[in-house]
């Protein structure tokens, strides 16, 4: 267990996007209610922002905006260290995911309104019942 | 189904717990994701983009094309809810407020109605009177956060920003307007019609942008052949382009925001709603 | 000229757009803006085919930037054969689209077009790109569209069978992200042929394993390989014809090439049959497959339900033959994406004639419709045939090389399967015609919708059903040309 401890501290970021991950896959599969699901899909894909986000991390590095660059042309004189700035990719990839997954929820709570308007309900096993019944 | 769904969970946590066995530790300058293509980001954006905020320059241009398609996914959002949700059928009851003596009438008859003016006010059902300090203070900030939002979306070369995130704070300056005031003042401000234009146009401004570089003798998306179309240093054409791309995303996130949110909150009918 | 990989994606794109502004203004303006926009893209993807097979692959930088730092298109033969397929087939099926669409969707139409263009983009833009993180932009785009169509169908059901979708799709979507983030943080790279070659250096990393587990496992969340499949025979059944005819053949069709994509450019084939001893776990997945989805197919009493029962069973088809780790098996795969495509495609314009004018698809209201309907019906056995695996039709040359590839591989399994589907379908088929064709009642059409006067479908949709019969026919007999000029190039 002691040997392990270290190993897990290092890479606790990777851990915890796994546990977020689990509880969102949980709630999408095993509640009932669709809205819990919607909210279970949200943690999903926020554990997927958080695992790109902790990728473009490095120590001792600050946000990828070049500093001191505001003043023209002499400007680009001062040399760009590499590791001064954090990872930009994995930023640009998740504003992108955001995005995706805002219109999915959108999209989402439509079709939830419309299921609510048709059977007035939005629990799993009402539904089904509802269905059944017709 | 709970324990199926508990197994399928366990099983996928173990499988990513154990791809993270081969991974560098957490902020480590020397691992394989830090190096190749980050390196070359940071080190040439500057000089070949003249955009400080790497975000922006590889956003708007070294992966225009996926930014691109993102806007069209925040179209597509918008265009399906309004599908699947707008209702164009009258309300069959309508609830009115005589204004001077505060009586509330019911009219069951959607055929009858009535003059909304001085006189008469279409409500909600569940109307309460509005707070008039909620009222001033919203009336008072909404401006301030619209200008704000086009600082973002103007600032985006520079600073932490951009079309998404300016235009998200625009589009909820709109719908505080909504919440503060009623989702009827909103929609009678601006109409329905004038959302959907500005989103297709939105997104039209970014896709035709990329789309002129190519007659102009260059690749899709290739700003630096626009060079002969705009004023100023030649040097800052393809920062130009990116804030051209990024005032498109804005307005079509703004639009689409208003969108989604009008045709939720009153399921389609845009009549009455939060 | 240089432009065309670009133009086959973004005219559709731009299209849409225009169509959407057009419906604003006068909603009749948009049926003839997305005519144009599929009928351009058809030509450029027609022109890049030509090229390919000419002078080799082309590669097209977005934006001018280098491959690793920008997104690059890299179109080969396979691309190129896909890319003509998806767009004519999306073409086709829009001219023969504007009768029921304006039956189904009526006050809506403008927004169905647009909404049909940007589905056919992310489809044609997942088969172009050579990026793997634009490969998942596009992917969504598809999906989101198809979200918004399914639930446009049935009043009833739709939203139910959408929303089921969506969760599915999400989880397969986002698994197929994590698989990219895997991949990226051993690698460092996004470009398809950038990752392959770092890749190649790494095999051991359990990273690299766990990333391609969760870019399969999402793909085939997305093709509805069996287990994996719950989502698929609703959103289907229930979805607007016009729309249940183009993702149908289309959707499930460009994820199989996805898949064949990852497998040959990103991994390669020798990290995955050498390395990983994988193959035999998912050849059997695929027999299973086949198996159960031809069972089920045999419980449906609805034949539009029946036909995504036998999407699900094809799908075996393809992940086996790709999954055999012979050439014969990968050629079967790749033939069997474009026949598959055109014979689902022909069962479904078939399927949309009938539910035009009888409006339902319930298997005892189809009693004699080979006298009321001849040419729907004609297109309808041809496409049966080719499913079964008749000789002349396409459907039967690749399951040849399908069968060929398990018996080399030592897959008797899989082979056995194959056959057992073929009777299956049979079955499944002859019972249709029986129905159709025995049980004629006298006079007028009965159904839950009271009596109906049956006479053809409009002219447009016959004329599509027919082209696509023939071609049926024709890419059977010039499958071998198929083979030798663009599969087996591809796989050298």
């Amino acid at each position: 267990m002691t040997d392990s401890l270290p190993y897990i501290v290092a890479k606790y970021n990777y851990w915890l996007y796994v546990i977020l991950m689990m509880i969102g896959l949980y709630a999408m599969i095993a509640k009932n209610n669709l809205i819990k699901k919607l909210v279970g899909m949200n943690i999903f894909q926020t554990a997927i922002i958080l695992f790109y986000v902790s990728i473009g991390y490095k120590t001792d590095a600050t946000i990828p905006i070049i500093q001191n660059a505001h003043g023209g042309h002499d400007a680009h004189a001062a040399v760009i260290h590499a590791a001064d700035y954090i990872n930009p990719l994995p930023h640009v990839l998740m504003l992108t995911a955001i995005v995706v997954s805002v219109a999915t929820f959108g999209v989402a709570m439509a079709l939830a309104v419309r299921i609510y308007q048709r059977y007035q309900t939005l629990e799993e096993d009402e539904l089904r019942m509802r269905i059944s019944e017709e | 189904m709970k324990f199926l769904g508990f197994i399928v969970v366990c099983l996928t946590g173990a499988l990513l717990l154990y791809g993270t066995g081969d991974f560098s530790n957490w902020g480590d300058p020397n691992s394989p994701a830090s190096l190749h293509l980050s390196n070359e980001y940071i080190e040439r954006a500057l000089e070949e983009t003249q955009v400080p905020n790497l975000v922006t320059a590889v956003l708007a241009d070294y992966r225009g094309f996926d930014t691109m398609f993102e806007t069209a996914v925040i179209f597509c959002a918008g265009l399906a809810c309004f599908l699947l949700l707008r209702d164009f059928r009258e309300k069959k009851q309508r609830f009115y407020r005589h204004i001077p003596t505060g009586v509330i009438l019911h009219v069951k008859n959607s055929k009858k109605v009535l003059p909304v003016g001085r006189e008469f006010e279409h409500i909600d059902k569940d109307w309460v009177p509005s707070d008039l300090i909620i009222k001033t203070v919203c009336r008072i900030l909404v401006p301030f956060i619209q200008i704000y939002a086009m600082y973002v979306v103007a600032h985006g070369d520079f600073s932490p920003g951009g079309g998404f995130q300016g235009g998200v704070i625009f589009g909820s300056s709109l719908i505080l307007i909504a919440i503060s005031y009623d989702l009827k003042i909103l929609v009678r401000r601006i109409k329905e019609k004038v959302f959907g234009i500005f989103a297709a146009v939105g997104v039209l401004i970014y896709v035709g942008i990329a789309a002129l570089c190519m007659p102009m003798g260059g690749n899709f998306l290739d700003y630096s052949k626009l060079a002969p179309l705009l004023p100023g240093d030649p040097h800052h054409v393809r920062a130009l382009g990116m804030l051209g791309v990024e005032i498109g995303v804005g307005i079509a996130v703004t639009a689409v925001m208003v969108i989604i949110y009008i045709n939720i909150v009153s399921e389609g009918r845009l009549e009455e709603g939060l | 000229m240089d432009n065309y990989p670009a133009l086959i994606v973004v005219t559709p794109l731009l299209a849409a757009l225009l169509a959407g502004l057009a419906a604003w203004i006068e909603d009749r303006l948009s049926y003839p803006i997305a005519l144009m926009g599929l009928a351009l893209s058809t030509f450029f993807a027609f022109k890049v085919l030509m090229q390919v097979i000419g002078s080799g692959t082309i590669h097209y930088r977005m934006a001018g930037w280098a491959p690793p730092m920008g997104i690059e298109y890299t179109i080969d033969l396979l691309n190129a054969l896909v890319l003509l397929l998806v767009s004519g087939i999306a073409f086709l099926n829009l001219i023969a689209s504007y009768p029921s669409v304006n039956q189904e969707t009526n006050d809506r139409a403008a927004s169905f077009y647009t909404i049909y263009l940007l589905f056919v983009t992310g489809l044609l833009g997942v088969t172009a790109t050579g990026d793997l993180f634009n490969l998942y932009v596009l992917i969504e785009i598809t999906s989101l569209t198809s979200y918004a169509m399914v639930a446009l169908g049935d009043r009833d059901r739709g939203p139910i069978a959408s929303l089921n979708y969506v969760f599915i799709g999400v989880i397969g979507a986002s698994f197929y992200l994590l698989g990219v983030g895997y991949l990226y943080l051993k690698t460092g790279s996004l470009n398809m042929a950038d990752v392959a070659h770092i890749l190649s250096g790494i095999q051991g990393s359990s990273t690299v394993l766990v990333g391609f587990i969760l870019c399969m496992l999402g793909i085939w969340i997305k093709m509805a390989l069996f287990p994996m499949h719950v989502w698929l025979p609703n959103a289907y059944t229930y979805s607007p014809v016009a729309f249940s005819r183009v993702v149908a053949p289309l959707m499930t069709k460009v994820m199989v090439y996805v898949m064949i994509r990852l497998m040959v450019t990103v991994f390669g084939l020798d990290y995955i049959f050498n390395t990983l001893h994988l193959a035999d776990a998912a050849v059997w997945l695929a027999t299973i497959a086949i198996l159960a989805g031809g069972v089920m197919a045999l419980a449906q009493k609805n034949l539009k339900k029946m036909l995504t029962y036998i999407i699900v069973c094809e799908i075996g088809y393809m992940v086996g033959g790709a999954w055999m780790g012979n050439q014969l098996g990968m050629t079967g795969a790749i033939l069997h994406i474009v026949n598959d495509a055109l014979m689902t495609f022909a069962l479904f314009l078939a399927v949309g004639n009938m539910v035009y004018k009888l409006k339902t698809i319930d298997l005892p209201d189809l009693k004699g419709l080979f006298g009321k309907m001849p040419w729907t019906m004609a297109g309808f056995v041809l496409a049966a045939l080719s499913i079964i695996g008749v000789p002349p039709t396409c459907g039967f040359f690749s399951k040849w090389y399908l069968l060929l590839g398990a018996l080399e591989a030592g897959a008797y399994h899989f082979a056995a399967a194959l056959i057992i589907s073929s009777l299956i379908c049979a079955i499944l088929f002859f019972k249709v015609f029986e129905i159709c064709f025995f049980e004629s009642l006298a006079g007028g059409h009965e159904t839950a919708h009271g009596v109906v006067e049956i006479e053809e479908a409009p002219v447009s949709m016959l004329i599509v059903s027919g082209l696509v019969s023939l071609s049926i026919i024709v890419v059977g007999l010039y499958s071998g040309t198929i083979v030798n000029s663009i599969i087996l190039p591809f796989l050298k």
